[in-house]
C-alpha cells in the first residue's frame, strides 16, 4: 500500500519533470529539469530494490553526463540572456498527430499483453544477495560481450573527442 | 514506533547540528593553525582566544544586505549555494561513528543508517555537488565567473575519476560496499586499510584535496588570480553557504578517509589484546580524533605549499593519479584473486 | 592587431583549424592584488595563452623630476626617498654620490663604510619584500609572513639610526647626517646571525619544493644577449648569465675594499632569478659583516661648502640598487642652487620593458609570477 503511494508520487514527478524538460523556454532550465528527472528515476530504482542501479544512475547520468550537457549549453548561451524565440520550423499539428499514433500503439500493446500474458522468468540460478552482486554476476558472465563492446564504443568516442578538440596534433 | 521514527530523527538532528557547528569551527581552526604557522596568533579578540569568532562571522554574514545582481537567473542564483551545501550534509547519513552501543537500555547504532551500497552513495552524492559550482558561475551572468566555474568543475570531475578508482580498490579488499561493513572488515583483518592499500590512501588524500578545491589545488578560487572565481557575484549569506560548503566537503573527505583507511571507530591496533586498555576511549572519540588529524593536515598543507597552475593540476590528475589508481586496482585485484 | 591609442588593443580573429577563435582582451589592474602597486597590464589572450601584453604605467607619477628643479640640492634627497620606497637608502646614496661626483667632494672612509652597510641592509630588506610577495603570488602564503618578520628587524635598525622606517632621508651630500648610535654595530652583527638561519628556512620551504619548481622553472626564459638588448639590469640580468654588477664593474662607496661574489644564473628563467636573489642575501650578509667589523674611525661627513652650487656641467652616476642599475643624470647650470635637470634611470622602469617579451606564450597564471620575478616598484617606474 505504502509502496503504491510512493510509486505513483515518484512517477508523477518523473513525468512532470520530463514535460518541463521539453516545454521550458530556457535551455539551461531544461537541462536542470533533466537532472531532477534522473534523480526521480533513481528513486524509482530504489523502490524496485535495485539500489546499485540507483546509485549508478545518480553517479553516471545525473553527476556525469548531464554535467557535460550543461557545459555545452552554458557555453553556447554565453552571449547573453536567452531570448524567447519561436522555432519557425515547428509543426505543432504533425507532432500532435504523431503523439496520438503513439498513444494508440501503446494501448494496442497493453491490450495484447492483457489478453496473452507473458510467462514469468525463472529466478537466477546463482544464489546471490543484493543488487550489486546480481548485476555483477550477470554483467561479467552472460553479458560479457556487450559489456566489452560498450567499452570499445566509449574509447572510440573519447579518441574522437580528443581529435576534434585538439588544434595541432 | 520509537525505533522507526524517533531515534533516526534524533540521530539526524544530532549529526546535522554537530556537522554545522563543526563546519563553522573549522573556519576558526584554519585561521588559528595558519596563523601559528606564520608566527602570529590569529583571531584573539572575540571571546577568550577567539573562540567566539565563528559566531561573530556567522552573525555578520547573516545580517549583510542581500545583493542580487540584475538580470541573473533568480532561481538558479539562489539554488546554487544550496546545491553546493546539501550533498556535503547528506553524506553523513551513511558515515558510521561507532558500532552498536547501549544507551538508556536500548541498543542504538552510532550511525544514521547502513545501506548496502553506502560507499557508492557517498560517491554519487559527491558528484551531484559539482552542480552548485557550475550553476553559480552560470547564474552570475558574467563572463569571468562562468569560465572560472567551468574550470573548477572540470577539475572536480577529473579528480573524481581518480578517487573513485581508489575506492574500488578498497571495495575489493573489504568485499563490501557498505561503510559499516568496511570498518568491520578492517576489524577482522586486524589492521587498518591504510597499511594494506597505502597507494590508494595517498591517491585518495591528494584527490580529496583537489575535489574540495583546497591548496595546492585552489587556483580556481585564488584571489591572486583574475577574479574571485565562481562566487564573485555572491555576498552575504549566499557566499557564506559556499564558504561553509567547502569546509563541509573537507570534513566529509576527512570522515570518509577515516572510515575507509584509518579503521573508522576502531582503536589503533584493534587485534593486539595488549592494548585493550585503549578501549576506555569510546569508539566515536577515536573516529573524531582521526578525522581531526586529517583536518589538521589539510590546513597544514594550505599553510605550507604554493599552488599549482591549472594545466599542471589537470596533468597531475589525468597523467599521474589515474594511471596509478588503475595500476593499484589491477594489482589489488590480482592479489585478491591469487592469494585470498 | 591594430592599436588605436596607448593601451587599447583590438583583438584579431583567427580563422583556422576547425573553429574560429577570437582573442580575448583581459585587463589586469591597476587595482589588482598581485600587480605590486598601481600597474595596469592589458593582456591579449588566445584561450589561456598570452599572445601579447601591453603595460600601462603612470598611475603613481608624482612629478619628482620636475619638482627637483625647484628644490635645492639637499632638499632633493627627501624626494629621492619616495622613488623606490622599498629600498630608500640606496636612492639616497645614488643621488648623493652623483652630486659628490659633480662637486668633486671626497667622502671620508667611515662614511663610505656606513653607506655600504646601510645599502646592503636595504638590499636584504628589499629582497625580503620581493620574496614574500613573489611567493605569495604563487600561493605560498607563509613565506610572506616570515620574510616580513625579518624585514621588521631591519626596519628597527634603521629606525634606531635615523628615526624613520620607510623614507629615511639618511644621507647628505658629502656623508651622513649623523653618526651611528653606540651599540648599533653590535645589533647589526646580531641581525646577521639571525638572518643566516632564516635564509635556510626560506630555502627549505621553496628551493627544492616540487610545486615551486614547476611554477618557476622554464617560465619567462630570456637569454643573455637579448636581456642586454632590452635593457634589463640587476638580478633580472644576472639570472640570464650576464655578469654585470655595478658594485664590481664601477665600484662606489666602500665596495672596492670589500670582498664579495656576484651570483649568476644559467638559463634565465624565473627559478634562476630566484636563486640569484637568494644568494644575494648571503653575499649581502658577508659584506655587512666585513664592513661592520672593519669600520674605520673618522669623520662622518666630508668638506662640503655651506652653499651647494656646483659649477655648470652634467654627470651621470650609477649604483647597484636591489632592483638593478639605478642611475642619476644631473645637469647644473652653475648659476642657481637648483639643478637644471634631474633625470633618474630607474631599474624597475627598464626591467618592466621586458615584461611583454617575457610573458609571450605563457599562461595567465604565469604573468603574475613574472611580474614578481622582475621585482618592480611602481614608485620607481612612475616617479
Amino acid at each position: 500500500m505504502g509502496e503504491a503511494i510512493a510509486f505513483y508520487t515518484i512517477a508523477a514527478f518523473v513525468l512532470g519533470f520530463a514535460v518541463m524538460v521539453v516545454s521550458t523556454k530556457d535551455t539551461v532550465h531544461s537541462v536542470l529539469f533533466l537532472v531532477l528527472d534522473f534523480l526521480a528515476v533513481a528513486a524509482l530504482y530504489v523502490l524496485l530494490g535495485a539500489e546499485f542501479l540507483a546509485a549508478i544512475q545518480v553517479l553516471v547520468y545525473a553527476g556525469g553526463i548531464v554535467v557535460l550537457y550543461l557545459f555545452v549549453v552554458m557555453l553556447v548561451n554565453l552571449k547573453g540572456f536567452p531570448e524567447e524565440n519561436r522555432d519557425p520550423h515547428r509543426r505543432t499539428k504533425l507532432g500532435l498527430g504523431l503523439a496520438a499514433a503513439v498513444v494508440v500503439e501503446l494501448g494496442a500493446i497493453l491490450a495484447y499483453d492483457y489478453a496473452r500474458p507473458v510467462p514469468q522468468l525463472a529466478d537466477a540460478a546463482i544464489p546471490v544477495v543484493g543488487n550489486t552482486e546480481e548485476v555483477g554476476w550477470l554483467l561479467y558472465t552472460s553479458y560479457l560481450i556487450p559489456f566489452e563492446i560498450a567499452s570499445m564504443l566509449l574509447l572510440v568516442a573519447m579518441i574522437g573527442a580528443i581529435v576534434l578538440a585538439k588544434r595541432e596534433l | 514506533m520509537i525505533d522507526l521514527f524517533i531515534i533516526p530523527l534524533l540521530k539526524i538532528a544530532i549529526v546535522l547540528n554537530a556537522t554545522l557547528v563543526g563546519v563553522t569551527y573549522m573556519v576558526l581552526l584554519e585561521r588559528k593553525v595558519i596563523a601559528w604557522a606564520q608566527s602570529r596568533l590569529g583571531p584573539m579578540r572575540v571571546g577568550p582566544h577567539g573562540i567566539l569568532q565563528p559566531v561573530a562571522d556567522a552573525l555578520k554574514l547573516m545580517i549583510k544586505e542581500d545583493i542580487t545582481p540584475v538580470r541573473v537567473d533568480r532561481w538558479v542564483f539562489t539554488a546554487a549555494p544550496i546545491i553546493s551545501m546539501v550533498p556535503a550534509l547528506i553524506v553523513y547519513a551513511v558515515i558510521p561513528f561507532g558500532p552498536e552501543v547501549t544507551l538508556f537500555g536500548r541498543q542504538v547504532t552510532l550511525y544514521i543508517t547502513d545501506i548496502n551500497v553506502g560507499l557508492l552513495y557517498v560517491v554519487s552524492v559527491a558528484s551531484v555537488g559539482v552542480y552548485g559550482i557550475i550553476l553559480a558561475g552560470y547564474a552570475s551572468n558574467s563572463k569571468y565567473p562562468l569560465l572560472a566555474s567551468l574550470r573548477a568543475s572540470a577539475q572536480l570531475i577529473s579528480y573524481e575519476v581518480a578517487v573513485t578508482l581508489t575506492l574500488v580498490s578498497v571495495i575489493l579488499v573489504a568485499g563490501t560496499l557498505s561503510m559499516v561493513g568496511i570498518v568491520r572488515a578492517q576489524e577482522e583483518a586486524g589492521v587498518w586499510f591504510a597499511f594494506i592499500q597505502p597507494l590508494a590512501f595517498g591517491i585518495f588524500f591528494i584527490g580529496g584535496l583537489a575535489e574540495t578545491n583546497r591548496a595546492p589545488f585552489d587556483l580556481p578560487e585564488a584571489e591572486q588570480e583574475l577574479t574571485g572565481g565562481f562566487h564573485t557575484e555572491y555576498s552575504g549569506m549566499r557566499f557564506a553557504l559556499f564558504f561553509l560548503a567547502e569546509y563541509a566537503n573537507v570534513i566529509v573527505v576527512s570522515s570518509v578517509a577515516t572510515t575507509l583507511f584509518l579503521g573508522g571507530w576502531l582503536r589503533p591496533f584493534p587485534s593486539v589484546d595488549a592494548l585493550a586498555f585503549l578501549d576506555i576511549v569510546p569508539s566515536w572519540t577515536w573516529f573524531l580524533l582521526k578525522s581531526f588529524v586529517f583536518l589538521y593536515v589539510f590546513v597544514w598543507i594550505r599553510a605550507t605549499l604554493p599552488r599549482y597552475r591549472y594545466d599542471q593540476l589537470m596533468r597531475l590528475g589525468w597523467k599521474v593519479l589515474i594511471p596509478l589508481a588503475i595500476v593499484n586496482l589491477v594489482v589489488t585485484g590480482f592479489i585478491r584473486l591469487m592469494v585470498l | 592587431m591594430t592599436e588605436t591609442r596607448a593601451g587599447a588593443v583590438t583583438p584579431a580573429v583567427h580563422h583556422g583549424a576547425m573553429f574560429d577563435t577570437n582573442e580575448l582582451v583581459l585587463n589586469m589592474g591597476p587595482q589588482h592584488p598581485s600587480t605590486h602597486g598601481v600597474l595596469r597590464v592589458v593582456l591579449r589572450l588566445d584561450g589561456e595563452k598570452v599572445v601579447d601584453a601591453d603595460v600601462v604605467i603612470g598611475y603613481l607619477h608624482r612629478g619628482i623630476e620636475k619638482l627637483s628643479e625647484n628644490r635645492n640640492w639637499t632638499q632633493i634627497i627627501l624626494l629621492t626617498d619616495r622613488m623606490d620606497y622599498v629600498a630608500a637608502a640606496t636612492n639616497n646614496v645614488g643621488y648623493c654620490e652623483t652630486v659628490e661626483k659633480l662637486l668633486s667632494i671626497e667622502v671620508p672612509r667611515r662614511a663610505r663604510y656606513v653607506r655600504t652597510i646601510l645599502c646592503e641592509l636595504q638590499r636584504i630588506a628589499s629582497h625580503c619584500l620581493w620574496l614574500g610577495t613573489h611567493a605569495m603570488d604563487i600561493g605560498a602564503m607563509t613565506v610572506f609572513l616570515y620574510a616580513f618578520r625579518e624585514r621588521e628587524l631591519i626596519l628597527d635598525l634603521f629606525e634606531e639610526f635615523c628615526g624613520a622606517r620607510l623614507t629615511y632621508n639618511s644621507m647628505r651630500i658629502g656623508g651622513l647626517p649623523l653618526d651611528i648610535p653606540s651599540g648599533w654595530d653590535r645589533k647589526v652583527l646580531e641581525f646577521c646571525r639571525i638572518m643566516d638561519s632564516k635564509i635556510l628556512e626560506y630555502e627549505e620551504l621553496l628551493t627544492h619544493n616540487r610545486i615551486w619548481l614547476e611554477r618557476t622553472k622554464g617560465i619567462g626564459v630570456i637569454d643573455g644577449p637579448e636581456a642586454v638588448a632590452i635593457g634589463l639590469s640587476g638580478p633580472a640580468l644576472r639570472g640570464s648569465g650576464v655578469p654585470r654588477d655595478v658594485r664590481k664593474d664601477e665600484p662606489y662607496a666602500a665596495y672596492d675594499e670589500l670582498e664579495f661574489d656576484v651570483p649568476i644564473g644559467a638559463v634565465g628563467d624565473t627559478y634562476d632569478r630566484y636563486l640569484v636573489r637568494m644568494e644575494e642575501f648571503r653575499q649581502s650578509l658577508r659584506l655587512i659583516r666585513q664592513a661592520t667589523e672593519g669600520l674605520p674611525e673618522g669623520p662622518i661627513v666630508g668638506k662640503v661648502p655651506r652653499l651647494i652650487k656646483p659649477p655648470a656641467g652634467e654627470t651621470y652616476h650609477a649604483i647597484e640598487s636591489p632592483k638593478g642599475e639605478l642611475g642619476y643624470f644631473i645637469v647644473s647650470d652653475g648659476k642657481s642652487t637648483n639643478p637644471y635637470r634631474f633625470r633618474v634611470r630607474p631599474p624597475s622602469f627598464c626591467n618592466l620593458q621586458g615584461l611583454p617579451r617575457l610573458v609571450r606564450g605563457h599562461l595567465v597564471a604565469d604573468v603574475v609570477a613574472l611580474i614578481g620575478s622582475l621585482d618592480i616598484v611602481l614608485g620607481e617606474v612612475d616617479r
